[in-house]
């Protein structure tokens, strides 16, 4: 549109026409007031704290609703505005608690902070406020009716940003009220005992984020803490591979520093101010008591006995090299972790290609990502980021369900489909809620991808193997509409894979795409080589630069599967598990590892750990720092936020362990490169940089790269070394920002007839695989789902 | 168009809903008259009436209820046989509403919204209901009596409690 010219508090400014004039505004540093107003949301006009003066206008306009146009003149701030504002927050105020010592949203609260600002301290109302008793909704949904402003921000967000529509709004007048989906006599009769009104939702919270003031609370932040006392650091979500940011909220207690809350309300990243129920609510899991604190060996007497680190590692160090060099180091075996970051994985298979010296090396593969490397060999360009989401004009969703699985692309999806006009098209077996959102949706068959990449390509006798749909014409119709699409982005579920993958990206020639898999760094683990076939970046065994610097066997190692079916056959001498429940995810038989050396590094003891025969403590990723790369390769910055006494980094760990089978560690990972060691005792320029240097980086949670357990040493070496991401940008990274990684396009491994390992967790909206248990936030979700009417998932 | 099986209502006022769910250009239009006559017929809104017309215009029963809520007239318990409103608003006010409103209260033994223990009664104070010329005015059910005073007032309850006053619903 058009720019027009206009002017506000004596500025000149110009904006495009149909730009509203808060957002035009804002633009230019000039913050107007705003209660109901919330970004993204259609407009509500409901609490006209945004009131402007616009010259020749008979009466205050509300910002909010005015588009600028042509040589308006606006006044923004002027003793008639202030005394209007005033107006309204007395108005507010008359029937308000003023509890903000005890709020939750005391210190960060919207309407104290107008308060302050225009001095609306003085009532003059007489009449009795209209109190209510606090409602608990749902375990993280708590609803303090007396606080509420009546913005409706929290009704629009869920019904318009979520579709979920679980919130409205009762009565009139003063005594309107916002209600929850399962009104009071329903809550009842189903779950007897609670005789409050009850939500039946997605449980994201994002209607508390919205809420201006204390009225919305979540069940597991209220009361504990305020926002002042609490450290906020910026990292990235553990669960889901959507790689949404969140800034966590920690505060210290007596064995390190605890999360007490999750969010994003600095809107950076690829989630803006979203976050679904595990992002905002599942950190619970790093403050349970069952953590492992202590590391844990095997006694004579078959009990797993807390033993001091030093103990731990010197035995399983001794043991791995005599295992090595007795049996052999095709006789190890190392399964890497979803959740780890790149350069834990990195250096895991490092670890066993360099140290133990094999190829036995994989992880619970969740997305086929080595067929999509290997499907757009040679080309630029054809892989999609989380921000083509955002904002491309045209998308394909084929298999999945990101309503349940990757949330953040739903949300994305529906944003951009509303915002801005995108046209979805949906291929799926079933009928999943986002087809609300399609331009067109056509049913396929189960196990009809295949089919429909054939038919996609032009085969019109896949037809019937493909769709399910009624009419002749619709799946024809379908694939006309796609092939017209010039620009078209193509995100698949993890049930497509192999050589259907590979079939249906050929027959999308132009097209984008991305792989959807089911945790934070699936990617990063497929990435980085935890592949017995393949290197980092998907580079082959033998022949490539880096095969050469290895110097590991040049034959395929053993997979995830082969692993346990050779310690069946007492091949297997060691097994080392990093972060990983392959027992309880692959249904393997414990009895499979009675004659193996077993190692385990995780948070709790899981169905894996408690058959190991050594068992170290790990921090979990909101208590490191390094990268993950999500399912569409958008790498980011993850930062140190909690801490757990008696806890180690896998890093630590990995790098330890080599420490301890006598590997010269500077082999492993490459610290101490570049910088002297003298923290500040020496004199001059360039000690002085190093010091400053070292000062930021400490008080980033970053140790410099004087240490062995410096993550950035690795990702040094990572750039180097893996192509893709030699291209990545450290100023990039450690400003929390995204950058978007595609393997390289030639050099790839290739490999016929592979076996498909993957494994999809299918994951819901309140699962997150092992940690699910772990977190009593997600237990008291679940039960609490299970006893309402869910009709809002039902997707019609 | 959606014709429900297993209708709670009369084969005559579902035959009513069906029509009157296909001639709004919105479907949900028709929320409100369908409100009223469900009222009418069950005798208050309840939650199955609430699960039907949001079924019938495909809402969201939350939206049902929004809309429920809003408006004093649609009530969510049965009232008595004959629903006495009393209005006090300005006319009716200046013209003894409120003398009146104290002497059904006191004659019945129930306060506003409420129901006499036989059922025959329930009582209401509404705003105007229209009849501000010949106030202070009176509405039972949908018929109206007006000019009133507090004897011309037990006469009427006496029809009605009677059985002489007419039912009009
Ligand atoms: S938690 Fe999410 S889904 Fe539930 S009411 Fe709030 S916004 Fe809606
Ligand atoms: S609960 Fe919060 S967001 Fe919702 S209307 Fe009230 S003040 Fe606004
Ligand atoms: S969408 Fe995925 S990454 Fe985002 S908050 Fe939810 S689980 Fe975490
Ligand atoms: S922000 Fe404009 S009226 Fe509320
Ligand atoms: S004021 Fe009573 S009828 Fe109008």
């Amino acid at each position: 549109m058009p720019d027009v010219n206009f002017i506000v508090d004596g500025q000149k400014l110009t904006a495009p026409a149909g730009t509203l004039l808060i957002d035009a505004c804002k633009s230019a540093g000039i913050e107007i007031p705003a209660f109901c107003y919330y970004p993204g949301l259609s407009l509500q006009a409901a609490c006209r704290m945004c009131v402007v003066r616009i010259e020749k206008a008979p009466k205050l306009a509300t910002a909010c609703t005015t588009t600028v146009a042509e040589g308006m003149n606006v006044t923004t701030e002027s003793p008639e505005i202030a005394q209007a504002r005033k107006a309204t927050l007395q108005l507010l105020l008359g029937n308000h608690p003023l509890d903000c010592p005890v709020c939750d949203a005391g210190g960060e609260c919207e309407l104290q902070d107008m308060t302050f600002k225009y001095g609306a301290a003085d009532s003059f109302y007489t009449e009795p406020k209209n109190h209510r008793e606090e409602q608990k909704w749902s375990p993280v949904v708590y609803f303090d009716r007396p606080r509420c402003i009546l913005c409706y921000r929290c009704v629009r967000m869920c019904g318009e940003g979520m579709d979920v529509f679980a919130l409205g709004i009762q009565n009139r007048g003063s005594s309107s009220v916002i209600a929850p989906n399962v009104p009071s006599q329903l809550a009842s009769l189903l779950n007897a005992g609670a005789d409050q009104a009850q939500l039946d939702c997605e449980q994201c919270g994002m209607c508390i984020d919205a809420c201006p003031v204390g009225a919305l609370t979540s069940g597991t932040y209220r009361y504990k803490t305020r926002p002042w006392e609490m450290n906020h650091v910026a990292t990235v979500c553990t669960h889901c591979g959507d790689g949404c940011k969140t800034t966590l909220g920690v505060r210290s207690v007596s064995d390190g520093s605890e999360i007490v809350r999750g969010d994003n309300r600095d809107k950076s990243g690829m989630n803006g101010d979203f976050l679904c129920n595990k992002g905002r609510y599942a950190f619970d899991f790093t403050n349970n008591i069952e953590r492992l604190t202590s590391p844990l060996v095997r006694q004579a007497d078959g009990k797993l006995k807390p033993v001091s680190w030093d103990e731990a590692l010197k035995f399983t160090g001794k043991k791995l090299r005599e295992l090595r060099d007795t049996r052999g180091p095709q006789s190890i075996g190392v399964i890497g972790s979803n959740r780890t970051t790149n350069e834990e994985n990195y250096l895991l298979q490092k670890f066993a290609r360099t140290v133990l010296g094999t190829n036995n090396i994989d992880h619970h593969r969740t997305a086929d990502f080595v067929t999509l490397a290997n499907a757009l060999q040679g080309t630029t360009g054809r892989f999609a980021s989380q921000r083509n989401v955002e904002n491309a004009q045209a998308l394909l969703v084929i298999g999945g369900d990101p309503t349940n699985q990757a949330p953040l692309t739903a949300w994305n999806l529906r944003t951009n489909v509303r915002l801005n006009k995108a046209r979805l098209y949906i291929a799926n077996h079933e009928e999943i809620k986002l087809r609300r959102q399609a331009k067109d949706f056509i049913q396929v068959q189960q196990f009809g991808y295949g089919s429909l990449a054939s038919y996609l390509a032009g085969n019109n006798a896949a037809a019937e193997g493909a769709s399910i749909v009624a009419q002749a014409d619709q799946l024809s119709n379908f694939r006309t509409a796609i092939q017209a699409e010039e620009k078209l982005i193509v995100l698949i579920g993890n049930e497509v894979r192999g050589g259907e993958l590979a079939n249906l990206i050929k027959a999308l020639p132009n097209a984008r795409f991305a792989l959807m898999a089911d945790y934070v760094n699936s990617r990063g683990a497929s990435d980085m080589g935890l592949l017995p076939d393949a290197l980092p970046g998907y580079q082959p065994l033998s022949g490539s630069a880096l095969a050469n610097e290895y110097t590991a066997p040049t034959a395929p190692g053993l997979d995830l599967l082969a692993m346990f079916d050779a310690a069946t056959r007492g091949d297997l001498s060691a097994l080392y598990v990093v972060g990983s429940n392959p027992i309880k995810r692959f249904g393997i038989d414990p009895f499979a590892l009675k004659d193996t050396f077993f190692i385990v590094q995780d948070l709790f003891l899981t169905e894996t750990a408690q058959i190991a025969d050594v068992v170290f403590p790990a921090a979990n990723l909101y208590e490191k720092a390094g990268s993950v790369t999500n399912s569409y390769g958008d790498l980011q910055l993850v930062s140190k936020a909690a801490d757990k006494a008696g806890t180690r980094s896998d890093f630590e760990l990995i790098v330890r362990l080599a420490d301890h089978m006598g590997h010269d560690i500077k082999t492993l990972v490459p610290f101490g490169k570049g910088l002297r060691a003298d923290m500040g005792q020496s004199r001059g320029a360039q000690s002085g940089e190093a010091d400053r240097h070292a000062v930021w980086l400490m008080a980033n949670n970053m140790e410099p790269k004087l240490s062995p357990f410096d993550p950035f040493a690795i990702l040094d070496e990572i750039q180097r070394v893996v192509p893709g991401y030699d291209k990545l940008l450290r100023l990039q990274l450690l400003s929390g920002n995204d950058q978007h990684i595609a393997p390289a396009s030639t050099g790839l491994v290739q490999i016929e007839n592979r076996k498909d390992l993957v494994l999809p967790s299918s994951d819901t909206l309140f699962t997150s695989g092992s940690l699910t248990r772990y977190s009593p936030m997600l237990q008291d979700v679940q039960r609490h789902q299970e006893t309402e009417v869910a009709d809002h998932l039902a997707a019609d | 168009m959606a014709v429900v099986p297993n209708t709670i209502f009369s084969p005559e006022t579902a035959a009513r809903f069906d029509k009157l769910a296909s001639i709004y250009p919105v479907k949900r239009s028709a929320l409100i008259p369908m409100l009223l006559y469900a009222q009418d017929e069950v005798g208050y809104v309840s939650d199955e009436v609430v699960a039907e017309l949001a079924k019938r215009l495909d809402l969201l029963e939350l939206d049902v209820r929004g809309v429920l809520s809003y408006y004093s007239m649609l009530r969510t318990k049965p009232a008595g046989k004959y629903n006495v409103q009393v209005c006090t608003n300005i006319s009716c006010m200046l013209r003894g509403g409120f003398e009146l409103l104290d002497h059904c209260k006191k004659t019945l033994g129930i306060g506003h919204k409420g129901v006499t223990p036989d059922g025959l009664f329930s009582l209401e104070e509404v705003e105007c209901i229209g009849a501000c010329c010949w106030a202070p005015a009176v509405q039972v059910n949908y018929d109206f009596h007006d000019d009133l005073t507090p004897a011309k007032m037990d006469a009427v309850l006496a029809d009605y409690a009677a059985g002489r006053g007419k039912d009009v619903k």
